[in-house]
C-alpha cells in the first residue's frame, strides 16, 4: 500500500468508525468503574475516567471520548471538554497517586471547547493547571494518542512518562483548517497546512515528542478494530511494565528532562565582557 | 540544537542599554476607544494610557521594561537565542515572517527576558511583544521562559512575566505546543522552591500561553481592558454561532469570574508588583 499523505491521516484520525476511548476501555480493562464529576461544578461527558484492572494491575483511566453518531456526539460534545473535564482528570490523577496506581490517558479530541461557559469557568486555567501538576503526580503516567490530538485540549491530559501514538493518529498545535484560515485566509488550504504542520506520528517521533508508534491495520484502525485494540494492548502492557518498574524519583526526573529538551533553535555567540554591545535592543 | 548540558553552564549576561523606542510618526495619536486626539508626548508621559478614557495602548517589550525597572537598568539574558525553521514550514514562509517582524519590532523574538530591579528588588523579568508574530510562543520563547524560572530558582529571586500573546506559534508546529509543557515543568520546580511568580496579563493574553504558565501565577494581575481567555472571540462566535456580549473575556470579566487577583492600572503596576515582592521577602 502506498504511503498516506498527512491530509489522509487527518481524515483517518477523524474517521467516524475509528475506535474510541470507550472501545479501549470496554476491551482492555476488567471491572471498569466509571467515576464522574470534578467536585466543583459538574461532570463532563467529553472527558471520561474511572478505575479498572489491566493485566492484573489496578489502573486509573482517563480519556477524551467522542460519540459514535450525531446523537452521541451531541451528548459528548464531539469530544471537546469543558474545564470540568480537565478538573475531573486531575482529580483522578491525584487519586491514582494516592492509591499508587498508574494512569493511562487516551487522547482523542478536536480541542478544548471554545464556548461561553468554558471561558467563564476558566478553560485556560484548567488546562494550565493540569499540565503544571502533571510534573508532580507521583505515579507512572502512560499517554496513548488514539485519534485526534487537538492542541492544548489534548495536552491537558497529555503529559506523561511514555507517549504512544497510533500510526494514523495526529497531534497538532492547531487544526489544519484553523491554520489554513489564519495563514492563507482560506480553510480550503487545509491539505497544505496538514503537510506544513508536521502533525503525523512519524514526524513527532522524529522530533522526540512521542516515544513509539503503534501500527494500524492496512487501511486504518477502523478496518480491523480487534487487531487495532490488540496492538494498543500489547504496546500499553510493554510500556507500562517499563515505567512501573522505575522508582518514582527517577520517573519524575525523566518526565521533566523529556520535555526540557524539546525545542529547536540557534544559540549565537555572545560578545565577551568589555566588548561594545550591539546597538539593536536584543541582538548580540 | 538541544540544550541538554545547559545546567552545567552559567547564564550569559549581555549588558545592553538600548535606546528607548521612538515616538510614533507624527505628533498626535488617536485613541482607538474614545477617538480622542492625544498629543504623543503627553501620551508617553501617561505611560501610553489615554488621558480621557483610560484606554491602555499596547506596549512594545522595551517600553514595558522601562516602565517597570528602576533607573532603566536591565540586563538582558538569552537575547542570543534565534529561531530556526525546524519543521520546515511550507517553503520558508516562516523565515520570511521572522525577518519581517524582526525588522518591524527591532527584536529578535517575541519575548525579552532579563534581570533588573523593581522598586529596589532584584527580579527576573520577561516581557512579551505582541508585535512579533502576535507574541506567539515557539521554541525560543519557551526556552527563554523556562530559563527564567530556572534562574529564579537558582538565585531565589522573583519572576515577573508580562504576557501579550495569541498563544502557541503555528510555524513551529508541535514544538510550539510542547513549550507549554516545558515552561510549566520549570514553573513546577520553581514553585516547589518557594519562588514568587507574578503573572501580568496585558492585552491580549490568550490560548497556549494562558493555558500554560500565564494562568498559574502565584499572583495574577491584569491590565484594564485586556482580552483574556483561552479561545479567541472569533473562534467562539464561529463555534456557538452567535455574537458575544460586550466585555466578554475582558480583564473585568475574568476578574468577576475569579480568574485574576487584581486589575491594576498601568500607573500603579510597578508599585503593586513591588509591594507583593516586599511581602514575599519578609520571612
Amino acid at each position: 500500500m502506498r504511503k498516506l499523505t498527512p491530509w489522509e491521516k487527518v481524515q483517518l484520525s477523524r474517521h467516524p468508525q475509528r475506535p474510541l476511548t470507550i472501545d479501549y476501555i470496554e476491551n482492555l480493562f476488567e471491572d471498569f468503574v466509571e467515576l464522574h464529576g470534578d467536585r466543583l461544578y459538574g461532570d463532563d461527558p467529553a472527558l471520561i475516567g474511572g478505575i479498572g484492572i489491566f493485566k492484573n494491575r489496578g489502573v486509573v483511566v482517563i480519556g477524551h471520548n467522542k460519540g459514535k453518531n450525531i446523537k452521541e456526539n451531541v451528548v459528548r460534545n464531539f469530544g471537546m471538554p469543558h474545564p470540568e473535564g480537565y478538573r475531573k482528570a486531575l482529580r483522578l490523577m491525584r487519586l491514582a497517586e494516592r492509591w499508587r496506581l498508574p494512569v493511562i490517558s487516551f487522547i482523542d479530541t478536536p480541542g478544548a471547547y471554545p464556548g461561553i461557559g468554558a471561558e467563564e469557568r476558566g478553560q485556560a486555567e484548567a488546562i494550565g493547571r493540569n499540565i503544571l501538576e502533571a510534573f508532580d503526580i507521583k505515579t507512572p503516567i502512560l499517554v496513548v494518542v488514539i485519534g485526534e490530538g487537538g492542541s492544548g485540549g489534548a495536552l491537558g491530559i497529555g503529559v506523561g512518562d511514555r507517549i504512544l501514538m497510533l500510526e494514523n493518529s495526529i497531534y497538532s498545535v492547531i487544526s489544519p483548517e484553523g491554520c489554513a484560515a489564519i495563514i492563507w485566509k482560506d480553510s480550503k488550504q487545509a491539505e497544505k497546512a496538514a503537510s506544513a504542520l508536521k502533525l503525523t506520528a512519524q514526524d513527532l517521533l522524529r522530533f522526540n515528542i512521542i516515544d513509539e508508534i503503534i501500527p494500524e491495520p492496512p487501511g486504518g484502525a477502523h478496518t480491523d478494530i480487534t487487531a487495532t485494540i490488540r496492538a494498543v494492548e500489547e504496546s500499553i502492557e510493554r510500556n507500562l511494565e517499563i515505567i512501573c518498574s522505575k522508582d518514582i524519583e527517577t520517573l519524575l526526573e525523566e518526565r521533566y528532562q523529556k520535555v526540557r529538551r524539546i525545542g529547536v533553535f540557534e544559540e549565537k555567540m555572545v560578545p565577551k565582557a568589555g566588548v561594545e554591545p550591539a546597538r539593536s535592543p536584543s541582538s548580540t | 540544537m538541544h540544550i541538554s548540558d545547559w545546567f552545567s553552564r552559567k547564564p550569559k549576561y549581555a549588558v545592553l542599554k538600548p535606546e528607548k523606542r521612538e515616538i510614533p510618526e507624527g505628533l498626535w495619536t488617536r485613541c482607538p476607544k474614545c477617538l480622542e486626539i492625544l498629543y504623543n508626548k503627553e501620551l508617553e508621559r501617561n505611560l501610553k494610557v489615554c488621558s480621557k478614557c483610560g484606554y491602555h495602548f499596547k506596549l512594545g517589550a522595551w517600553e514595558r521594561i522601562y516602565q517597570l525597572v528602576d533607573n532603566n537598568d536591565f540586563y538582558e539574558l538569552d537575547g542570543n537565542l534565534e529561531s530556526v525553521d525546524a519543521l520546515p514550514f511550507d517553503d520558508g514562509i516562516y523565515l520570511e515572517k521572522l525577518r519581517e517582524d524582526k525588522e518591524k519590532t527591532g527584536l529578535n523574538e517575541a519575548i525579552v527576558t532579563g534581570k533588573g530591579k523593581i522598586e529596589g528588588f532584584e527580579s527576573f523579568l520577561g516581557v512579551f511583544d505582541f508585535g512579533f508574530i502576535g507574541g506567539s510562543m515557539a521554541s525560543v520563547v519557551g526556552e527563554k521562559v523556562t530559563r527564567l524560572f530556572e534562574y529564579g530558582l537558582r538565585e531565589s529571586l522573583p519572576v515577573v512575566i508580562v504576557t501579550a500573546t495569541g498563544g502557541a506559534r503555528m510555524y513551529e508546529g508541535m514544538l510550539s505546543l510542547m513549550q507549554m509543557a516545558k515552561t510549566n515543568a520549570a514553573l513546577s520546580r520553581y514553585r516547589k522552591s518557594g519562588g514568587l511568580f507574578i503573572s501580568v496579563l496585558a492585552d491580549p493574553s490568550t490560548a497556549g500561553v494562558m493555558a500554560s504558565f500565564a494562568s498559574q501565577g502565584d499572583v495574577i494581575i491584569a491590565e484594564p481592558g485586556a482580552l483574556i481567555g483561552f479561545a479567541g472571540p472569533r473562534v467562539i462566535e464561529q463555534t456557538i454561532k452567535q455574537k458575544l456580549p460586550e466585555g466578554f473575556q475582558s480583564s473585568e470579566f475574568v476578574f468577576q469570574h475569579g480568574m485574576v487577583d487584581i486589575v491594576v492600572e498601568r500607573s500603579r503596576l510597578k508599585s503593586t508588583i513591588g509591594r507583593i515582592i516586599k511581602i514575599w521577602k519578609k520571612k
